[in-house]
Formats: structure tokens, sequence, C-alpha cells
């Protein structure tokens, strides 16, 4: 008796026989020659240069916090989704008081910035227009007054 | 239910089994995925006033076949750096999490690989098998810009589950069923029972559901977008800054394996966005079999309507990148958290008042 399930490993096995045959069946067919070049690390044709393990934003670690919270949120509230319409308002106020302690939570991190990322700080570039003048005016005022007379 | 009537031909569940789950890979996503690409091509070369691939068949419609033998040809390099095992795991984990998702999703009445009482639940949490397999390439590629992609990816694909799950929830009170056969099955009718329109039935709370199951199915075709990494949410990938992101390092056949299973993706999410709110397999004008008399034909033009459905969705992502900028990744979390969570509880909140009154 195979279950529900039971089924979807089915699905699964045959996802991962799939791809295992067609990467098979290609190394049948395809060359293999390597050389010190193609065995560098991809760095847009530079060497590679430095360890590939960079710095990160400290912002993904809190968003992974934070999302920790809320997928466990939702988990809690399909039962509730499921159930409540048997209970009637009594129910709608069971879960309108968990998702409003929630929000309470949420309008909290926000309120301390820990939604807010980095923005890129937007410098335009500026024409010091004092010095371009002066060095137009001394550097031509002889001339103009030649060209005048 | 296909797989009932095959294990009674064959008189064996595990033969049954296999063949119920080679269906729709080789009946949908492989004719798909060639046909989605040249898609693509075609629409964003239309979209910018060029004519795509010409030279291959007519209009280039064999395009596709022809990269496919090709990329089979190609060499698979494997930089010395790599971490062997887990890059070569990644491109089979990918395509497990894209292809057990269509293990629950109905094609037509009779033709979905299991009878899931969880489907929606079960589509939900495999999707985020992917984040897993993405992670995994990153890391293991050892390469700067797989693993900024990677990082950027598993924040991206985790915050944007959020909305779609708060949609998916508020379905649910409406609904009170979480199988989406049983979803499809409601949605029965004419156009005006899918759930976009308030659902089936005629009454006050119908018509009250409308503005709100749309803003619902806006939020969760957006965070859908985000979770397949299409432009304008493809900062995972995005080529100008990260080369190919999480997959710069794969060649040859593992590189087509991210690629189909990206495909497979599209359609997925395409698939689930209509089962939700646009009926699912069902004609929105009614049956032509029905009609006629002819029951053999109504599941053939339920395969039709499913298709034509999950094609347009396609279109439209692939319209969207060809008319959006991309997102900066400090936009594309303020989106997320600031704008479409908030929206989502509201919208809960709102729809479950409903409901119960």
């Amino acid at each position: 008796m195979l279950t529900d399930f039971g089924n979807i490993f089915i699905f699964i096995l045959l996802a991962a026989v799939f791809v295992v045959f067609a990467i098979f069946l290609s190394s049948l067919i395809r060359p293999a020659r390597p050389t010190q070049e193609k065995l560098l690390t991809y760095e847009c044709g530079e060497n590679p240069e430095g360890s590939p393990w960079v710095k990160f934003n400290i912002r993904f670690y809190v968003i992974a916090l934070i999302f920790l919270i809320f997928d466990v949120e939702v988990v809690l509230l399909l039962p509730w989704a499921l159930a409540y319409k048997s209970f009637g308002i009594v129910g709608y106020l069971v879960g309108f008081t968990f998702l409003f302690v929630l929000g309470l939570g949420m309008a909290y991190e926000w309120r301390k910035g820990d939604l807010q990322w980095d923005r890129p700080k937007i410098v335009p570039p500026v024409l010091d227009i004092k010095k371009f003048d002066t060095t137009i005016i001394n550097g031509s005022e002889p001339q103009k007054k030649a060209s005048v007379l | 239910m296909i797989f009932d009537w095959l294990s009674s031909l064959i008189g064996n569940e595990i033969i049954a089994g296999i063949i119920c789950a080679c269906l729709p890979l080789f009946l949908f996503i492989l004719p798909f995925a060639l046909v989605a690409v040249l898609m693509e091509r075609k629409v964003s070369a239309h979209m910018q006033d060029r004519l795509g691939p010409m030279r291959t068949g007519y209009h280039g419609i064999i395009q596709t076949i022809a990269d496919i033998l090709k990329l089979f040809q190609k060499e698979d390099i494997m930089s010395n750096e790599v971490d062997k095992p887990l890059f070569n795991i990644a491109p089979v984990l990918t395509f497990i999490g894209s292809y057990a998702a269509f293990a629950a999703i109905p094609f037509t009445s009779n033709f979905i690989g299991t009878k899931l009482d969880l489907g929606i639940v079960y589509i939900l949490g495999v999707s985020s098998f992917g984040v897993v397999s993405i992670l995994m390439a990153g890391w293991s590629s050892n390469n700067k810009y797989s693993l900024l992609g990677a990082m950027r990816s598993a924040a991206q694909l985790v915050s944007y589950e959020i909305p779609t799950f708060l949609v998916v929830v508020t379905l649910i009170t409406v609904t009170g069923t979480t199988s989406l056969l049983n979803l499809s099955e409601m949605q029965t009718g004419h156009f005006w029972n899918w759930m976009i329109l308030g659902g089936p039935g005629l009454n006050l709370t119908k018509f009250l559901l409308i503005p709100f199951m749309i803003v619902g199915a806006v939020i969760v075709f957006i965070s859908t977008l985000a979770e397949v990494n299409r432009t304008p949410f493809d900062v995972p990938e995005a080529d100008s800054e990260l080369v190919a992101g999480y997959y710069t390092e794969y060649s040859g056949m593992k590189f087509a394996m991210f690629f189909l299973a990206e495909y497979a993706n599209m359609f997925a999410v395409s698939a689930i966005v209509s089962a939700l709110f646009f009926g699912g397999y069902q004609s929105p004008f009614g049956y032509l079999g029905n009609l006629l008399g002819v029951s053999w034909l109504v599941p053939f033009e339920q395969l039709f309507w499913f298709t034509l459905k999950g094609c347009l969705f396609v279109f439209v992502q692939m319209w969207l990148r060809w008319t959006l900028p991309r997102l900066r990744v400090d936009q594309l979390m303020t989106l997320c958290w600031k704008y479409l969570i908030p929206f989502a509880f509201a919208n809960l909140l709102i729809v479950g008042l409903l409901v119960v009154l």
C-alpha cells in the first residue's frame, strides 16, 4: 500500500535519478581537457585575489532571526485558520490577540531599526563654480579685451 | 484519479506510482522548458525591436533543441578550489526541490500526483528546499560571486516566504481547505466563482471579499516572483555585478539542470497562483464536453485551461523582466518587510473578520 507521502518519495527519487542520468549521459560524450587556466576559480579573467570568504553584512543574520519568529508564527496560525469559524467571533478574537502581540513585536523591531538596510549614500558630483569661474576669467580676460579692441 | 486507475490496470502500486511520477516530467516540464526558453528569447527580442533567433528552423523554433545538444557536449569544468561532493549534490537538490512541488499540483481533476490533504502547505514546505541547494552551490563553489549571490538569494527567499504564507492562510480562512484539488474543485463553474472574485456562492460576503482578494493576489504574485529570482527581484544573480550569482562556477549539464529547475519553478509558482486565485484548471466559461455530452473531453479541456493560465502568468513574468529595472538589496528588503508583510497581516485580519460575521 503506497501512501500519499510514498508517492511523493517516488517523485523525489525520480527527480534525482533524472538529474544523475542526464549528467552521466553527457559525461559519456563530452570532452575533458583540463588545463591550469581552466581549473582556476572564475574571476572575470583575472587571477583570483584573496579568500572567497568575504565579510558579510550582519543584516543577513538579523533577517534570518526575524524570519524564524515569523515562520513559527505562521505554522501556529494554520490550525487556527482551519478551525476558528466553528467558534465564531470568540475564535476570531483569539487569533486577533495573537496577531496583535506579534504586530507589537514587529513594530518594536521596526522602531529599533532592525528592518533598516544601509542605503547607498548618493554623492552627486558638485561643480566648484567659484574656482571654475576664476580660472576662466583670469585666463580669458586679456583675450576678450584684445578681441573687443 | 490517474494513480488509482493505473494501479488497477497494472496491478502493482509501485510501478503505477513510478509512471505517475514520470508523467509531469516528460509530458509537461521538459516540453514546457523547451517552449519557455524560446518564448523568453522571442518575447525579449520583440520587446526590444529585434527578431531573436531566426536561423535554426522556421523563426528559430528548434533553437532550444540545438542548445540542449550543445550543452550535452560541453566540458564540465570544475575548478581546483571547489568542494566536490557538495558541488555535485547541489544541482540534484535544486531539481528535487522544484520537482517535488509538482507532486501536489492538480493538472486536471483526475491528473494529480498525490491526493495530499495538506497540498499547499506541503508545496510551500518543499519550496524552501531551494534555499538549501542555493547555499550549497554558493558555498561549495569557493567563488566570491557565488557566495555573495547565495547569501543574497537565501535572505530574499526566506523573507518573501512570509507574505506568501500569510496570503495562503488568508485563503484557508475563507475556504477551510488546504488541498489544492479541493480548492480548484470549489471554484468550478464560471469565472465569477474564482477566488479573486470572492469565491463560490452568492451573498454579501462574496462582494465584500473582492477587494481584499485582489490585494492578496497581487501580494502573492509579487512574492512568488521574488521566490523564483526573476527580475525585478534578480539581485542574487544580477548579471551585471555578480556574473551569474550562485551558479557562476557551473558549466555543461550541471548548469543546464539549474536552468531547467528555474523554468520548472517558474511554471510551478504560476500554477500555484492560478490554483489559489484563478480557478486552477477550471474553465472560465463552462465545458464544451458537458455541453455536448462527451465526458472524456472534459479532462482535456481542463488540461488546456491549466496550461493556458500557467503560460499566461509565465508570460507576465517575462514581460516584467523586460519592463522593470532591478531593485537594490535594501529596496528589496524594504518592499518585503515594510510593505508586503504589514499589508498581508491587515488583509488576513480583515478577511478573517468578514468571514466570521
